[in-house]
């Protein structure tokens, strides 16, 4: 009984199975999905390399801290930071007054309680806070950005396949709209108050190109040249940090747990061999 | 220990085979335990205050609105802190007593920055149980010697929050605090 | 339990000797996974994945445990809180990678641990019932691995549940009030993160306890073998401790070493971009997909996109892919050749060997966008899912003429390793 009930619903299952794929099929040869304008135009992430990249990789100090100008200067405005705290960027080689100094002078005030009023103000920022939104809400943030709300860059570079190449060439790929693409598909053309950019999942985003000009950060004495490319590919190592703080020392407890897992298992590989040695005569 | 047990019994190798073989087993097994040890150290410790919590572990006070004879309670590390102002007859109070003579020895001055003798900073916990004494707010019940009284037990507290009566072993804790300006002290 | 030969507890200390009048538990671990259980001398490496996850679910165990600890049960601070795990809470992101990433471990293990039962015929008389309780291990696997996704109110995680609740949206009549019963609410929101976290928190100590019972189930006719033949005595067995215990002890340091490679190197390989993003109730990933483990089956849920006349595609794909598990459930009874091992059953080996490429193709297509070729390859690949168990097994044991088997395991052992000096040493000392 189980058996010939199995045979009748495997033949069902299998047999209506074979008849979807074979109408598929039918449609898909009488009318082959029409290529889509993401399809053909949209790019993988540029090569780009870090000095994270490999599994030793770490990060280098003076260009998270030059990726963190880029971000106070131009992405702050607009984007919020909200996992990180002022006190983690010790770890990008600022003292404790440094730190203390950045938060004091951060832009963006921390929202608080007035403790004589009770009513809702600001305060400055002080280490253990985290960085301020620059917009109080989502309504705000779409509001003052024509209806696209910014996305928090926290985790950015972990929130994208390959995301540190992902944001290095978002910022660096902004270019007209090619001709040869308004020609194979003309209703694609960029609405208005978007910007075309091939890296961008859509292609067209709501964000003006960020970083435009060389020099538009001043870097400090002894820093590389702040070129577009350079600042792109700073912010984007200082965004990876900011996704995953904690890298140096997952890598460094990596190396010591796997040779100390390597001797062990040597060790219970002999205790095997050992333990058998009566069982297993070879020939 | 069963295994030592059946190796020994089934080792028919010789002497020195019994221990080479023993001591590759036994190899295997401490190298083992050494690295589990190791991971209870993560395991244990995840339970230590996070570097967040850490970070909160100061508290600015704003001096300005207690007038002397005033205290006020806020919070350092999620405990209540007490701020008060002494009288002059409250310091003198206080120093009037023979450090000596008490059960946890300290006198104002030790127990407050110099030149600002007036203002008793200390933590608005009792040294018996953790309760919060009373004496802090307008209205309540200082004890008999003026300072705090914790109503759990019965402690009492004089103007330099020192123990005076009752079953708390120790003075009120004063923790570490420095002034930032006149009227403004930062506390941790 | 077990063989007559098996050795016997005989505490030597006294201590030793009082807790086993009073309480037998000494003894009872002694026989089942002690020296008190004689086993097959002649498992292969591929027997090293029970114990693998059993050691896998402690694991999640112990780390799921830590992870509660800081984890808020809330929709507004869900996200937040697993982050602030990963960056504040000392050894927090240790605690959070090793869990994610000890659910693939447990899947893998698992995964392996069911296509050896597949191609040695484990789940054949006497054994049924240990297979059967596998699967309801699986099962729960599946519904604890499900919800513990959701938890940390991601994109995936919300999307997740959404579709998932939604598939019994399709049942007719019923359905939809049994989703919203599931969630508590329209959509997934508060109400269902905190029961998903509830029963998350509950199920593991559940499989742990069905785990028991598998392992108990087992001890009764005692352990399969690559042979499939029974054993016949006591030079065909070993007693699991010390002999086991040294393999497993092997194995697991092998485990370790893959599963640290991947957790210290590539922690969020396995994992989905997207669930770095906080659930967005008003916007849609661009492309859903559940975790690795779930691909086969998520598959066949999107291969059926035909009508049946009057059941609806939809309603059809949800019935294939609950079959592709409660088939399992058959198939000691659907498979009833007299041989157990592949080994020696050349034609049931190679359809083995079909249907495992069969699993890997229905996994990518399952892992790959909802378009043309995937959905086509997983139509044909589903097909012969259903019908490898339903209808090719039955035939294949009617009309396979299997190839000799050994006398007995020492038989098989010896013709591998050759008899040499005292075979006299396969009978147990004492």
């Amino acid at each position: 009984m189980v058996r010939i009930g199995a045979f009748l619903v495997g033949l069902f299952f299998a047999g209506w199975l074979l008849v979807s794929f074979l109408m598929g099929a039918a449609a898909y040869i009488s009318e082959p999905p029409a290529p889509t304008v993401e399809h053909e135009f949209h790019l993988a992430p540029k090569h780009v390399d870090f000095s994270f990249d490999g599994p030793f990789g770490k990060y280098d100090k003076a260009q998270l801290q030059r990726g963190f100008q880029v971000f106070k200067e131009v992405c702050s405005a607009c984007h919020s930071l909200k996992f990180v705290a002022f006190r983690d960027l010790e770890a990008l080689g600022y003292n404790e007054a440094e730190v203390k100094a950045i938060a004091k002078q951060w832009a963006i005030k921390t929202p608080d309680v007035d403790p004589k009023t009770g009513e809702m103000t600001g305060r400055d920022p002080v280490p253990a806070d985290h960085f301020p939104k620059p917009f109080a809400n989502n309504v705000a943030a779409a509001a003052a950005n024509n209806n696209a709300i910014p996305p928090d860059l926290s985790l950015m570079t972990k929130a994208r396949h390959h995301g540190s190449a992902y944001v290095y060439s978002l910022l660096t790929g902004y270019r007209e709209q090619p001709a040869e693409l308004l020609k194979k598909f003309p209703d694609a053309k960029t609405p208005e108050g978007l910007h075309y950019n091939p890296y961008f999942a859509n292609l067209n985003l709501a964000m003006a190109p960020p970083l435009t000009a060389e020099g538009q950060v001043t870097y400090g004495e002894g820093q590389p040249k702040p070129t577009v490319d350079q600042m792109a590919k700073d912010v984007a190592a200082f965004l990876t940090w900011t996704a995953e703080p904690k890298l140096e020392n997952r890598r460094t407890a990596g190396l010591a747990t796997i040779i100390f897992l390597l001797i062990a298992t040597g060790l219970a590989y002999m205790s095997y061999q050992n333990i058998w040695a009566d069982k297993k005569k070879k020939a | 220990m069963a295994s030592v047990e059946t190796t020994e019994t089934e080792g028919l190798a010789g002497e020195d085979g019994v221990r080479r073989r023993d001591f590759i087993n036994i190899a295997a097994v401490s190298f083992a335990s050494a690295g589990a040890v190791a991971v209870v150290v993560p395991l244990v410790n995840q339970m230590n205050p996070s570097a967040d919590v850490l970070a909160l572990a100061s508290t600015e006070v704003d001096l300005s609105s207690i007038q002397p004879g005033q205290a006020i309670k806020t919070t350092f590390r999620s405990q209540p802190l007490f701020v008060r102002q002494l009288t002059p007859k409250e310091i003198e109070e206080a120093d009037k007593v023979d450090a000596s003579t008490l059960r946890d020895p300290q006198t104002l001055e030790e127990r407050t920055v110099d030149g600002k003798k007036q203002w008793l900073v200390t933590m608005g916990v009792c040294t018996h149980l953790g309760c919060v004494p009373l004496g802090a707010g307008e209205g309540e019940n200082k004890g008999e010697y003026g300072g705090y009284f914790c109503p759990c037990h019965g402690s009492s507290y004089d103007t330099a929050a020192r123990i005076r009566k009752g079953p708390a072993p120790k003075n009120l804790e004063v923790p570490k605090f420095s002034f930032t300006s006149d009227t403004a002290i930062l506390v941790g | 339990m077990g063989f007559p030969w098996a050795e016997q507890y005989a505490p030597k200390h006294p201590l030793m000797q009082w807790i086993d009048e009073k309480l037998p538990l000494p003894r009872f671990v002694y026989n089942a996974i002690g020296a008190g259980y004689p086993v097959p001398r002649n498992l292969n490496f591929f027997w090293n994945f029970g114990v693998l996850a059993g050691f896998a679910l402690v694991i999640q165990i112990v780390t799921g445990v830590i992870m509660a600890m800081h984890y808020g049960a809330n929709d507004l601070v869900a996200f937040s809180t697993v982050e602030q795990t990963m960056r504040d809470v000392n050894a927090g992101w240790l605690m959070r990678y090793a869990h994610a990433n000890g659910a693939s471990f447990f899947f893998i293990v698992v995964y392996i641990h069911i296509f050896r039962g597949l191609y040695f015929g484990s789940y054949k008389a006497p054994r049924e019932m240990v297979w059967l309780l596998g699967l309801v291990i699986f099962l729960l696997m599946m519904a604890t691995a499900f919800m513990g996704y959701v938890l940390p109110w991601g994109q995936m995680s919300y999307w997740g549940a959404k579709v998932i609740t939604g598939l019994f949206g399709a049942i007719p009549v019923v359905g939809e009030p049994i989703q919203t019963w599931l969630l508590g609410g329209f959509a997934p929101g508060n109400a269902a993160l905190n029961r998903f976290f509830s029963l998350h928190f509950l199920l593991p100590f559940v499989i742990a306890a069905v785990v028991i019972l598998h392992i108990w189930a087992l001890h009764i006719p005692g352990s399969s073998n690559p042979t499939g033949v029974e054993v016949k005595g006591p030079q065909d067995t070993v007693p699991f401790h010390p002999y086991y215990t040294a393999k497993d002890g092997f194995g697991l340091g092998v485990f370790l070493i893959c599963f640290s490679v991947l957790l210290f190197f590539a922690p969020n390989f396995l994992g989905h971009p997207d669930n770095y993003i906080e659930a967005n109730p008003l916007s849609t990933p661009a492309h859903i997909v559940p975790e690795w483990y779930f691909w086969p089956f998520y598959a066949i849920l999107r291969a059926f996109t035909v009508d049946f006349f009057f059941i609806p595609a939809k309603l059809l794909g949800v019935l294939a892919m609950f079959a592709s598990i409660l088939l399992l459930f058959f198939l000691p009874w659907l498979d009833t050749s007299p041989v157990r091992s592949g080994r020696y059953r050349p034609t049931f080996r190679k359809f083995w060997w079909i249907l495992l490429a069969d699993v890997a193709i229905l996994g990518y297509c399952g892992g790959a966008p909802a378009e043309e070729p995937f959905v086509m390859i997983s139509q044909v690949a589903a097909a012969y899912y259903f019908a490898h168990f339903l209808i090719i097994l039955p035939l294949i044991s009617r009309f396979e003429k299997p190839l000799p088997l050994p006398g007995s395991i020492t038989e098989a052992v010896l013709a591998k390793y050759g008899a040499t000096d005292g075979e006299a040493a396969a009978v147990p000392a004492e």
